[in-house]
């Protein structure tokens, strides 16, 4: 599904990624864990597009897209939601998924100007579809809220919902459970879980260990710009490299 | 959907009968005038309160209309009609073309360029005396005629650009409210969740932009047409200003607000010419007040004071 070939980022002489290899499966809940400052995020900002990598590809169902803006692997079915949620806080809860389905609809401005028929008949689509991932996501009674004033954790539950609004292949999370509290949390894990049963790929970017583990089916360990350890919760749990990482060594 | 329809159908037949009230009278032709400014803080408002990027060149763009149909009817003289379209999409074009780059910028480094861009077009107005006239201006710029009507008087030119300003008024609203006004709003709020929701920021600021231009164009065309005469000081620096403030004081994002700036700012100014010398002052004053007290502009500060008022009284009551 994915696929990170020797990724790497040099900030102005630090070395934040280094040459950082490993693919994704489709179907799969994948984790990136590791230590604060271990590259996670500049990962992630590299994979959609927003950060230009030093070196190495990306390669998306087996299609190269290094370089490509986000807007592009937007269409390409990638989409992702931010540690700091970025909503459209001027807009209703609603309208913020409605923007979710910008890559599956075509108006353009002088259509929708002009009302032509056939965008006033996408635009009750738009709404259908934007109100069904609302349901999905367990907030659909916030719809006319505007989205500047809903809780921070709706706030997180209406991103996945409007990036689901894409109908994505794959999703990108990073730090879902961010600020959230254990009765949150549990929710995501659910809400990961029935995104994975959409046949959606997720990859996440996650401190909480205890979801990281619940959830995922495979881990990647990055610990200062390198992978450390790749395998299965259970494998990663026992991995004597990654406790030395996060529990510091002996010597 | 129906209750905005319903308010625009309202306020088009409030605009409608208004002329019964006012005609013969001087107010007629400053009602023609707050038509052409709705137009064009209209065109700035999509531009700065829906997508979030800022011009200080607009006055450039209404003046590019209104030389452009004013030269094309005089020295070439071409319809009016036909005058008024080209002129539109020659300025779109030029503004798309011009948007790519400077459009890359942001915030105080785009106010910079398009304040540059604004100065460079009033300067050509100047200087390119066999074509403009220079500063002494373009003058015996025809009327426009329809069916044998000649749009010659203030009660015939309101009808002819309210509804103008009425059809754009219509044409932004069904903007705004639709997946590219979504769009737009979204850029606005978070350029890089829009982006990664697959909008593409950069065109659809171009678009945006050439678009608030078509519009400032056309009411340009429209000014020229209806005044006869045109000279540059009419499109200089403070005139962009002067929109930006309608802009801003009739409330960012909002249609209607900047009929509500328009209309203000182009009113004030006559109510107050019986203060003589301290005309300036109170205008000044009140705009700061209003920004001071209503920062979303009039279209929400009014129905936030009315709100407040009918509180008071009702307690008062109780």
């Amino acid at each position: 599904m994915l696929e990170i070939s020797g990724v790497t980022q040099i900030f102005g002489g630090v070395t934040a990624l280094d040459a950082v290899s490993f693919s994704v499966s489709k179907g799969d809940i994948t984790g990136v864990i590791g230590p604060n400052g271990a590259g996670k995020t500049t990962l992630f900002n590299i994979i959609t597009g927003i950060y230009h990598q030093t070196a190495g590809k990306v390669l998306l169902e087996g299609k190269d897209v290094t370089g490509f803006p986000p807007e592009r692997l937007a269409r390409l079915a990638m989409v992702r939601t931010f540690q700091n949620i970025e909503l459209f806080g001027g807009m209703t809860v609603l309208e913020n998924v409605m923007v979710g389905m910008h890559t599956k609809s075509s108006s353009g401005l002088l259509a929708c100007a002009l009302k032509m028929p056939w965008s006033i008949s996408e635009e009750r689509r738009i709404r259908k579809g934007a109100m069904k991932w609302l349901e999905f996501s367990g907030i659909s009674d916030l719809a006319d809220h505007p989205a500047g004033g809903i809780p921070f954790g709706k706030g997180r539950l209406l991103e996945i919902a409007r990036a689901l609004a894409a109908l994505p292949r794959i999703i990108l999370m990073d730090e879902p459970a961010a600020g959230l509290n254990s009765q949150e949390t549990l929710g995501l894990a659910q809400l990961i879980k029935r995104i994975r049963d959409l046949d959606i790929t997720v990859v996440l970017v996650e401190h909480d260990m205890e979801l990281v583990m619940d959830i995922c089916d495979r881990i990647v360990v990055l610990n200062l710009g390198s992978k450390l350890a790749e395998g299965t919760p259970r494998e990663i749990q026992e991995s004597p490299e990654v406790i030395a990482a996060y529990l510091g060594d002996d010597d | 959907m129906k209750r905005d329809l319903l308010l625009f159908i309202a306020f088009s037949l409030l605009i409608m009968v208004a002329p019964q009230f006012f005609e013969g009278g001087y107010l007629m032709n400053v009602l023609v005038f707050v038509g052409i400014n709705t137009m064009l803080a209209i065109a700035l408002n999509l531009l700065l309160g829906y997508a979030g990027q800022i011009s200080l060149g607009h006055a450039g763009f209404f003046g590019l209309g209104a030389y452009l149909s004013g030269v094309l009817t005089t020295t070439y003289s071409l319809n009016p009609w036909v005058a008024m379209p080209v002129a539109a999409i020659t300025v779109g074009f030029l503004a798309g073309l011009i948007g790519f780059p400077i459009l890359k910028l942001k915030g105080h480094y785009l106010a910079m360029a398009t304040l540059g861009l604004g100065i460079i077009i009033y300067i050509v107005f100047n200087e390119t005396v066999e074509l403009t006239g220079g500063p002494s201006g373009l003058s015996a710029i025809p009327n426009l005629q329809l069916a044998g009507i000649i749009f010659d008087s203030d009660v015939k030119n309101y009808y002819l650009i309210w509804g103008m300003a009425l059809a754009v008024m219509l044409f932004s609203i069904n903007l705004a409210n639709s997946r590219v006004g979504r769009a737009l709003r979204a850029v606005h709020d978070s350029e890089i969740a829009a982006q990664v929701l697959g909008v593409n920021a950069r065109l659809l600021k171009v678009q945006i932009f050439a678009l608030s231009a078509v519009i400032s164009s056309l009411a340009g065309s429209l000014y020229a047409h209806t005044m006869t005469f045109i000279s540059p000081t009419s499109f200089g620096f403070n005139f962009s200003i002067e929109l930006l403030t309608m802009v801003v004081i009739g409330g960012l994002g909002s249609i209607y607000g900047s009929f509500l700036g328009a209309a203000l700012l182009t009113l004030l100014p006559e109510f107050l010419r019986g203060a003589n010398d301290y005309d300036i002052i109170i205008y000044g004053g009140l705009l700061v007040v209003m920004v001071m007290f209503m920062p979303g502009g009039l279209v929400r500060g009014i129905p936030a004071l009315f709100r407040k008022v009918v509180e008071k009284v009702g307690t008062g009551h109780a």
